[in-house]
């Protein structure tokens, strides 16, 4: 399915959770923070937050900045 | 008894806030934000690059027990500053949040309008807000009645090293609200850190003056040293500037009188 990731479209198998997207991109959890159609996705909900065609998800870490 | 400052639940003894952004590589940020003493560092917070997700993270290079302090740099509106703030907030496990609403891009000077709208709704949310605000004393008092937890105006634009332009302004500002006031940016050397303490700021935030150094470590110990004396001259009290001379020695016992 097709969703919207960081700003781009991008192809992802079906059926994916938070934890297990993550996974698929081979990012550490602990050190992100993801947003899913503007709203922040807790840790404690990565399980059970299920990833739907057309989503739009920001995965962000921290950068240096002032 | 302790010269300390606080924050919401915290207590700080440093008064220097450093960034995390534009040193020519992790190691040498490192040992600057050793050599500078603070307690708390600024970070951004960014998409991660996808491409690249075994990079090295930031977060292992700032030192141990340093507070985070995430910003919403570049952020023009006040929704996205609230939705960085909220992803800040999950990163980091805290509440502390530099707050950025930029109206420009040239001068990236702050939408003051954006600015305390976001903090009324960051507030609400159990942010504790540190705005990043411009040297108007009326904006920092609706952003203190706004609940924020300091002000922090600009001593100059971000980056450029002016020093202070307006100390006049700062100090009314610290006359105007009882939250603790912090310049922020527009230092560009050790002595225009130890005026914004001499003027009777809290703290003092810099970034690009300690990271474009050519020596940051060096300048970060300089920065240090002129937070310290700065704060000191303040608490000492300055003599009045009079326009004449007024003898340090007696006038009296001169030999021929």
């Amino acid at each position: 399915m097709q969703v919207r990731l960081n700003g781009e479209l991008r192809e992802i198998p079906d059926g994916l959770t938070v934890t297990s997207l993550l996974a698929h991109l081979g990012v550490k959890a602990q050190r992100v923070a993801v947003e899913l159609n503007d709203a922040v996705v807790t840790k404690d909900r990565y399980e059970a937050q299920r990833i739907g065609p057309g989503d739009s998800i920001e995965i962000v870490a921290f950068v240096g900045g002032g | 008894m302790a010269d300390t400052w606080t924050l919401g639940q915290r207590t700080f003894t440093s008064r220097l806030l450093v960034g995390t952004g534009k040193y020519p590589d992790f190691p040498t940020m490192q040992r600057a934000l050793t050599a500078s003493g603070a307690e708390m560092v600024t970070v951004a917070v960014r998409r991660l690059d996808l491409s690249k997700t075994g990079e090295q993270s930031l977060l292992e290079w700032i030192p141990k027990g340093m507070t985070l302090l995430p910003n919403t740099a570049a952020c023009f509106t006040a929704d996205e500053a609230i939705r960085t703030a909220r992803l800040g907030r999950e990163l980091g496990m805290g509440d502390l949040v530099k707050l950025e609403v930029i109206g420009d891009r040239r001068t990236l000077f702050p939408d003051v309008e954006g600015l305390v709208q976001a903090s009324r709704a960051l507030v609400k949310e159990g942010f504790v807000v540190l705005p990043y605000t411009n040297d108007d004393p009326v904006t920092a008092k609706k952003l203190e009645d706004a609940g924020c937890a300091a002000v922090m105006p600009l001593g100059a634009p971000i980056g450029s090293g002016l020093g202070l332009r307006n100390p006049f302004n700062l100090r009314i500002i610290m006359e105007t609200v009882k939250v603790p006031v912090l310049v922020d940016a527009g230092v560009g050397t050790a002595s225009d850190a130890a005026v914004a303490m001499e003027l009777g700021a809290v703290a003092v935030l810099m970034n690009t003056a300690i990271a474009e150094a050519k020596d940051p470590v060096l300048m970060a110990e300089a920065m240090r040293a002129g937070v310290e004396a700065g704060r000191k001259a303040f608490l000492a009290g300055r003599i009045p500037m009079k326009l004449h001379a007024a003898a340090s020695s007696p006038l009296t016992g001169l030999i021929g009188s």
